[in-house]
């Protein structure tokens, strides 16, 4: 069915899929030209609409445990029978003390659990389903629950501020035969390439200007994307829906033109405009709107891109599951559009842009 | 200060081989890389003649790469360990100024070959970093410290041009608009695109007035000519034999409140004139001129110095169809600074490069028609030093 392929593809000892998902976006919106308007006197371009931004009690543990509890709703799965939880995010809490385990002991998974924090820029969340996959995969878990989540930095007037947005996505893998989206394949490349980093103790990354682009997420988005479709005999067409890492409008256009997707197989999964860049959130989040949407039957390929650098790469199988466990929970469109737009000022507070002492 | 009667190097060096790497953006390939890549070409092109001596046109590797010493570096890694060889620094004018030095070694009889490459590597930095190396071209201790970059002197410059010329504001887009149009043409350019009067009329700005088709791009790169003393070496028969008919060097007051009037670029204007004066030669015998656009406004003022215009009126060089590849005075043959892209020091020698590729009669689609006698002229910092050649098609003796 494949052709032979020197690249390895990864595939584990059982099929496994996902069984339930769940995402998360905050109320807030700032809407790009707030950042024009502050930062640019109102001239030039912005890359997005807006932004979400998370309120004053919220961060990437809350918002975990909001997504993970719809992707248990969807799931229908006892939390104790999760073996683990494994939380991406650049945006931790805590330097040290779990995300996880916060994320775990309030969905009821503790204590027969793994738990464990992800770190790889804005890849950290596929690198957790990716290790998940292994998991379930050898049949070490019968379920393992993999988050993406950040409450994005981005210095004030960088251009990352306009993008830099709040949100993510949870998914429980699982046995195939449960699963609303079955993994057909996934791949991993990676390699040292500094576009993008925050140093310890830091509050907001710095990076490399154009160098983020060619060099950095063309270059590991396309070779991951590139080397899936290849191992597995496929094309662009075969797929009904395609969602990649999506810093901004413009890159996850081109790299899905580059791979020979159109509009029409990538809007779906393409928030950015209206939520922003949710880095360690951003592709898992797309992945939850296409299955909000998608039908059994259904192929998504979903290409994640992390700074430093890397890509995951999946391709996926809807099936019929999709159907009766769709409504369990709100879908992002919901999320989307629960919708309170803030001024820059307010935003300067929520964030904790403003210095008191 | 008058200059010899007769140039020393007249007619008597040639032009035996040239080498271009693309311009551009080369985060894969290392200064010496880039170097390599050109020297490699020019010395194909030279059918294997091999340089007694090497000049390294350079502006920036101290503080972009950390690297010093380039000379023995680049003679190093491209294979001629051993030859004496040094780096040659005047800021954006180190180009023309290396390729000075080279002709006054063959000159002064200390080589028959003398191989010039000039090679700039900016985009592996952020571009506050670039700016801020960039800046170190002024009068440092009163222009830099101030924070007065090379872009915002040079809005100084472009808006004083408009107000004192009393120029539309769209008076310097000429310039960008050819540069743009004739890079299509350079398969080695940064640029291939042409712009619209209407895309530079919406232009990003970068320091009002100069947007981003007023500037050149920071650009990485590497350009190499091997000069060779006339009559030592077999000649090419398949092509002209070109020569360095005039060359000068010239310099001012680095910073631009030094200059009793900053429109007008004294050391470019000493440097044309010293190159015809060597070369007997006047503007009318020049067929095109590669001039140094790193901004617009230089490119107006680099017209007016030579002569070419008189004060005030070199932007109406880049109007009405004048500046193009079949007009009277044909400029930016390859996309100049402005579409080429700029690679710092190495821009003097891309210029040479591309004169000496029109006089062969080798600039493909970017050929000027019956092109004889070219000029071309790089300017360090605010025109604190020019670099002027007059190359030209040798008749057979």
């Amino acid at each position: 069915m494949t052709e032979a392929s020197p690249i390895p593809m990864l595939r584990p000892n059982l099929e496994v899929g996902i069984v339930g998902y769940g995402a998360y976006v905050p109320r807030y919106r700032l809407p790009a030209r707030e950042v024009s308007r502050v930062w640019k006197g109102g001239t030039g371009g912005t890359p997005i609409e807006e932004k979400a931004v998370p309120g004053l009690d919220e961060d990437v543990i809350t918002m975990s445990i909001e997504a993970a509890r719809s992707a248990l709703a969807r799931a229908g799965i006892d939390p104790s029978q999760i073996r683990a939880v494994w939380v991406g995010s650049e945006s931790h809490p805590y330097a040290v003390k779990p995300t996880s385990t916060v994320v775990a002991e309030a969905i009821g998974a503790t204590p027969h659990t793994q738990a464990a924090d992800w770190e790889f820029a804005c890849k950290a969340g596929t690198e957790a389903v990716q290790a998940a996959i292994g998991f379930v995969g050898s049949g070490m878990a019968r379920y393992a629950l993999s988050i993406g989540m950040d409450t994005a930095q981005g210095r004030p007037g960088d251009a990352l501020e306009y993008t830099a947005g709040a949100g993510g996505a949870a998914v429980i893998l699982g046995p195939a035969e449960e699963s609303l989206a079955i993994f057909e394949s996934s791949y991993s490349y990676s390699t040292d390439t500094p576009d993008f980093w925050r140093r310890a103790n830091e509050s907001y990354p710095e990076h490399g200007e154009r160098f983020t682009g060619e060099p950095a997420y063309f270059e590991h988005i396309s070779a991951a994307g590139s080397a899936l479709l290849k191992s597995l005999g496929a094309e662009a067409q075969d797929f009904t829906y395609a969602v990649f890492h999506q810093p901004n409008a413009k890159f996850p256009e081109r790299a899905a033109r580059a791979l020979g997707f159109t509009p029409e197989q990538t809007k779906p999964g393409l928030l950015v405009r209206r939520i922003g860049n949710t880095y360690a959130g951003s592709s898992m989040i797309g992945l939850a709107a296409v299955l909000d949407v998608a039908s059994p039957g259904d192929r998504i390929l979903l290409v994640s891109y992390g700074s430093g650098a890397g890509s995951d790469a999946f391709s996926l199988k809807v099936t019929e599951h999709i159907t009766s466990r769709r409504d369990k929970a709100p879908t992002v469109e919901a999320y989307i559009a629960r919708r309170t737009e803030i001024d820059y000022a307010t935003y300067a507070r929520y964030r904790g842009k403003l210095t008191l002492k | 200060m008058t200059p010899p009667s007769r140039n020393p190097t007249n007619a008597d060096i040639v032009i035996a081989g040239l080498g271009m790497t693309p311009v551009g953006e080369h985060w894969n390939l290392s200064l010496r890389e880039l170097a390599l890549q050109a020297i490699t070409a020019a010395l194909e092109d030279a059918a294997g003649l091999r340089p007694n001596i090497l000049y390294v046109a350079n502006m920036l590797s101290p503080m972009l790469s950390g690297q010093t010493q380039l000379g023995a570096l680049i003679a190093d890694f491209s294979g001629m360990r051993g030859v004496e060889a040094v780096t040659v620094e005047a800021a954006g004018a180190s180009g023309g100024a290396a390729m000075r030095q080279a002709e006054l070694a063959i000159a002064s009889g200390s080589a028959d070959l003398a191989l010039v490459v000039g090679v700039e590597k900016m985009t592996d930095r952020v571009s506050s970093d670039v700016e801020s190396a960039l800046s170190t071209a002024s009068d440092v201790d009163y222009e830099a410290v101030q924070g007065a970059t090379r872009t915002a002197q040079a809005a100084l410059l472009m808006r004083r041009y408009l107000h004192e010329h009393e120029a539309p504001t769209d008076a310097l887009a000429g310039f960008g608009l050819i540069a743009h149009a004739n890079a299509v043409a350079n398969p080695l350019a940064m640029f291939r695109k042409a712009i619209s009067p209407e895309a530079y009329a919406k232009a990003p700005m970068l320091s009002e007035p100069v947007t981003i088709f007023d500037a050149a791009p920071n650009a990485d790169g590497a350009a190499a000519v091997l000069l060779a003393r006339r009559g030592v070496f077999p000649e090419n028969p398949d092509r002209p034999t070109v020569g360095i008919l005039g060359s000068a060097v010239a310099t001012a007051a680095p910073a631009l409140h030094d200059h009793d009037d900053p429109l007008t670029l004294t050391a470019a204007a000493r440097a044309a004139e010293t190159a015809f004066q060597r070369s007997g030669l006047s503007t009318e015998d020049v067929d095109f001129f590669e001039l140094h656009d790193f901004f617009s406004v230089y490119a107006a003022m680099a017209l007016e110095a030579c002569g070419f215009a008189s004060r005030g009126t070199g932007w109406k060089l880049a109007q009405d169809g004048k500046g193009s590849r079949d007009s009277e005075l044909p400029i930016l043959t390859f996309g100049g600074s402005k579409a080429r892209g700029d690679a710092g020091g190495a821009t003097g020698v891309y210029q040479i490069a591309e004169a000496a590729l029109q006089l062969q009669g080798r600039a493909g689609e970017a050929q000027v028609a019956g092109a004889r006698i070219g000029m071309t002229q790089c300017v360090g910092g605010s025109g604190g030093t020019c670099a002027t050649h007059l190359l030209g098609v040798l008749e057979v003796d």
